[in-house]
């Protein structure tokens, strides 16, 4: 039995790897052994360890690619791997049960792949594979045929706006940069990725590093910096062993050094990995960090365009930024500006997690609405509860209402509506999710990871977690809905950097659209069934069929009664914690 | 230059002037915490905020440069709103206790609060609570008085060179101290006090010994060294309870650790203040004790004429290199001079040395 051009892919992102990647592409290379493709396993069948496609909720996904017809399965775990092999490689039967559904399609078919496009289909860590795909293709270009200022000119035609979330125009960034007269400058690429749930730096540099590299390259050559720096966290240890990689081998291959292909052009880059704190995202407690300073923010102006790293002008362009660099040089500025919207050009990646049936890292065109990425992307609401709020842009972000969902997703459509960009993080909230805590959950993280620096920030942010936190515990004061709105406007004015003048949004956006809840929660209610200090658990007798699985249950031990009888919550030894709610078949155990 | 309007008051700086300084030079009052003339700015506190026309957000006069043009407002409501509310939440994590601090009365914090009227307080909630107290022999550090501004650090670093201190941790919990929390193990020029605006930093000698009230200032010169650094004595009664250093001298109000703790020795009832002459020989080294039976006071004429016919007797015995001299720091170049002067010539040696090459 002989395979022809058979290939196989097996997803290896950290979720991949997460979810039992290693495991699958061993058990894969096992299991042709056994079969007797080995002979041909170079020509005919190869492995490929690849970065993320996306669709982390179903991993690990393989691709079976025999000949021109691609098999996606999905959920494969290395003891279902023989099977694939016996009948989808020997047999030529795809198994059926284990393929991809439609939903995987949907979630494929509205998104449109520019920085995520060589994501998922090559191996990042073979730099052939990358020059496979037209890679540093861009790069020559700018070095051989271009002038700096010709290659500032495209990027500024493009549209492109800074994908770390302020969205400042990236054209300008360099231009100003680029106009600088200074022997010395820099060029750093952001990715100290902090966002709760935000996942899509780390997919970039993990799936393909080298179009980061390569966009880093242009840049420098367009601003006339000779050293680069990638600001990465310690805790991205799969990203940062592949960007070490990755940048070896370009330096190998001539891409990064003295004179690179021939021409003047000098430009290399250094890895500096970041030890976890939030705060040094905000791009001069970066720079502080790089130093070897405490990293802490300090005020612009000057902007480190004009003084930055050792107090020469700098760049700091965020990586999905400088992902898009190459794609733009290569197929042009035009190209690029008829994604997206009037102001907002070009495609954006979010991490869709959240209540959302395929949670995972999408790719879509600037504009499109946060519907399209809920029901047709995300496949809906788990469970098809209701959808509440979509939460962007992190903890500097805000939560935008269900009623509010046919908006526009673009830079200007986000902030009106109270919220932001950010680097792209998309939580979604349905029904059973409480806003206060919701809310309260942001405040602990930006109030954990204040640098401490600034007085709003460092106090006004604790007083507003204070406060929240007794509003969910019910016992909150008249008064205080007001106290948090004040406060929270204060902070938002005052505060020295991006960190202290976001955190009160996830406060502001919820009191905006859902004061109502707040309200409830000063009467002693959480209409969300939440928070538990404000919950009672109660048996409905009428459902009740006196099993005594919830008695059991109890740790308390809360509850009695007779068997086939119904029971009885004593509310004054309960404990809140929900077991027997979760334990009861008959839906007899309320909770409000 | 640039010319710029603050207050509607025009007035021309030279390029990279702040804001903060630029109103100053009109003599208008913006309030500070964190900011010090001699150190860089830290934009810390916030309280400097003024709006500059055309800005959506009001900025830190301390770290805004100056630009053609600009029109500055530093008074409006919104901004002494929002002074206040910083204000408040920086006394909301303060031990109210001006009762029995040492720096009340000299206190930056309680002036702010006094001009703003700040009695209640809309933000109550948790207060950094520290029962560690810092082991060293100088400096009293109560963490909870700690504002964060930050300029300890920065005149540990900028000035003195040393580093001792920095911001550790993260959010409310954020503290300035030593490596690892230790006991500090500086030099103790305790410039950090000097600059500390509110009751955190302080001397330990200075505990319970008066505050502002019936203080006497007189203003000195540092007798340690020849450096000659200008000393403000705070004398309550007849006692130096405090020793400060003015920053518009010469020496810009630094000082090292002997110019400000090294005071104690004026009061102290060991201090020798007239001649002693040993009448008891020397015993063996562990029974040695300097008590007072051991000495004879005597006049100054005395004890030169003394000293004049012991040297006389070890010269003409053992001959003059038999002496050495060893002169003071504490002396005045001049008095050194004759100091060497009298070893050579009246003596007749070359053995003559100083405690400054130690």
């Amino acid at each position: 039995m002989k395979a022809t051009n058979t290939t196989i892919r097996v997803c290896m992102g950290t979720g991949g790897i997460a979810a039992g990647g290693v495991e699958v592409l061993d058990a894969f290379r096992k299991e042709l052994e056994l079969a007797g493709i080995k002979a041909d396993v170079k020509k005919n069948c190869s492995m490929h360890k690849v970065g993320c496609r996306g669709l982390c909720a179903k991993d690990v996904l393989v691709d079976v690619i025999i000949g021109d017809k691609k098999t996606t399965y999905q959920f494969i775990k290395s003891d279902m791997v023989p099977r694939i092999v016996k009948e989808h490689v020997v047999e030529k039967n795809p198994v059926r049960e284990w393929m991809v559904g439609e939903d995987y399609l949907a979630f494929h078919e509205k998104q449109f792949k520019v920085v995520l496009s060589d994501c998922g289909s090559i191996d990042p860590e073979d730099i052939s594979a990358y020059i496979g795909v037209k890679g540093y293709e861009a790069a020559k270009k700018v070095m051989t045929s271009m002038k700096p200022g010709d290659v500032i000119e495209t990027i500024k035609a493009s549209g492109l706006r800074g994908r770390g979330g302020a969205g400042f125009p990236t054209g300008a960034k360099w231009e100003i940069a680029g106009k600088q007269d200074s022997k010395q400058k820099y060029l750093i690429c952001n990715a100290d990725e902090g966002d709760p749930g935000a996942f899509m730096d780390r997919s970039v540099i993990e799936g393909n590093p080298h179009a980061v590299i390569e966009g880093m390259i242009i840049g420098a050559y367009a601003i006339g910096a000779d050293k680069g720096y990638v600001y990465i966290r310690a805790e991205y240890p799969l990203a940062v062993e592949r960007l070490r990689k990755a940048l070896s081998d370009a330096r190998e291959n001539g891409f990064l050094g003295k004179e690179i292909l021939g021409t003047k052009f000098n430009f290399d880059i250094k890895v500096k990995l970041g030890a976890g704190a939030f705060v040094c995202g905000e791009e001069t407690a970066l720079i502080a960090s790089i130093e070897g300073q405490r990293g802490m923010p300090r005020a612009k102006p000057p902007f480190p365009v004009y003084n930055g790293l050792w107090g020469k002008p700098t760049v700091i362009n965020n990586v999905e930024t400088l992902a898009n660099i190459p794609y733009i040089i290569r197929n042009g500025d035009r190209w690029f500006a008829s994604f997206g919207t009037e102001k907002s050009r070009g495609t954006k990646v979010f991490a869709l997690t959240g209540k959302i049936k395929n949670s995972g890292l999408i790719e879509v065109p600037m504009g499109i609405s946060l519907k399209e990425i809920v029901y047709e992307i995300g496949g809906g609401i788990e469970g098809d509860r209701a959808l509440k709020a979509v939460q962007t842009g992190g903890p500097s972000g805000g939560c935008i209402p269900a009623a509010m969902v046919d908006m526009s997703v673009d830079y200007e459509s986000l902030i009106k509506a109270g919220s932001f960009v950010g680097s792209g993080g998309m939580v979604v909230l349905d029904e059973t999710d409480c806003m206060v805590n919701i809310a309260k959950f942001f405040l602990e993280f930006t109030q954990a990871e204040s640098c401490g620096k600034c007085v709003p920030c460092r106090i006004g942010t604790k007083r507003l977690l204070e406060i929240l936190t007794r509003i969910t515990k019910g016992a909150g004061k008249e008064g205080d809905l007001e106290l948090l709105e004040k406060l929270s406007k204060d902070v938002k004015a005052a505060s020295l950097c991006g960190l202290g003048q976001g955190a009160p949004n996830p406060i502001l956006s919820t009191i905006k659209y859902f004061r109502h809840e707040y309200e409830a929660h000063l009467e002693g209610r959480c209409p969300s069934a939440v928070c538990k200090e404000l919950l009672t658990y109660y048996v409905l007798e009428q459902f009740c069929k006196g099993c005594g699985a919830c008695l059991r249950a109890c740790p308390a031990g809360a509850i009695t009664g007779e068997k086939k009888k119904p029971h009885f919550i004593d509310s004054g030894i309960c404990i809140k914690c929900g077991a027997c709610f979760d334990v009861c078949k008959f839906k007899a155990v309320k909770k409000e | 230059m640039v010319k710029l309007t603050i207050d509607n008051k025009t007035i021309e700086v030279p390029e990279g002037t702040t804001v903060l300084d630029a109103a100053r030079m009109l003599n208008i009052e913006i309030p500070t915490l964190c900011h010090h003339p001699k150190l860089t700015p830290f934009g810390g506190c916030r309280l400097c905020i003024v709006e500059v026309k055309g800005v959506p957000r009001p900025l830190t006069s301390c770290t805004t440069p100056v630009s053609e043009g600009m029109e500055i407002t530093t008074s409006t409501p919104a901004l002494e709103d929002l002074r206040r509310t910083v204000l408040e939440l920086i006394l909301s994590d303060h031990p109210n206790d001006c009762m029995i601090c040492e720096k009340a009365g000299d206190c930056t914090l309680q002036e702010l609060a006094y001009f703003y009227g700040i009695r209640e307080n809309r933000f109550g909630g948790e207060r950094r609570i520290y029962a560690k107290k810092d082991g060293n022999p100088f400096i009293e550090r109560d963490m909870e008085k700690c504002i964060l501004c930050g300029r300890c650090v920065k005149v540990c670093d900028e000035i003195q060179g040393v580093e001792a201190i920095d911001f550790t941790y993260r959010g409310f919990k954020s503290k300035i101290c030593p490596t690892f929390e230790r006991d500090l193990d500086c030099e103790f020029c305790g410039q950090c006090v000097a600059v500390c605006p509110t009751g955190a930093l302080t001397g330990k000698t200075w505990n319970l010994r008066g505050r502002q009230k019936d203080i006497k200032e007189i203003d000195t010169t540092c007798s340690y060294c020849g450096t000659g650094c200008n000393l403000t004595l705070h004398v309550r009664g007849n006692e130096i309870i405090r020793v400060t250093s003015k920053e518009d001298k010469w020496n810009e109000g630094w000082l090292c650790v002997k110019g400000r703790f090294g005071y104690t020795f004026v009061n102290s009832p060991d201090r020798l203040k007239k001649p002693m002459i040993r009448i008891a020989p020397k015993l063996s080294a562990d029974s040695y004790q300097l008590t007072a039976n051991l000495f004879k006071e005597v006049s100054w004429d005395e004890a030169l004429d003394y000293v004049a016919s012991k040297l006389k007797e070890i010269k003409g015995k053992h001959g003059p290199d038999s002496i050495a001299g060893l002169s003071s720091a504490k002396c005045t170049n001049e008095e050194n001079y004759l100091f060497q002067k009298f070893m050579r010539t009246g003596i007749g040696t070359n053995n003559v040395d100083h405690c400054a090459r130690l």
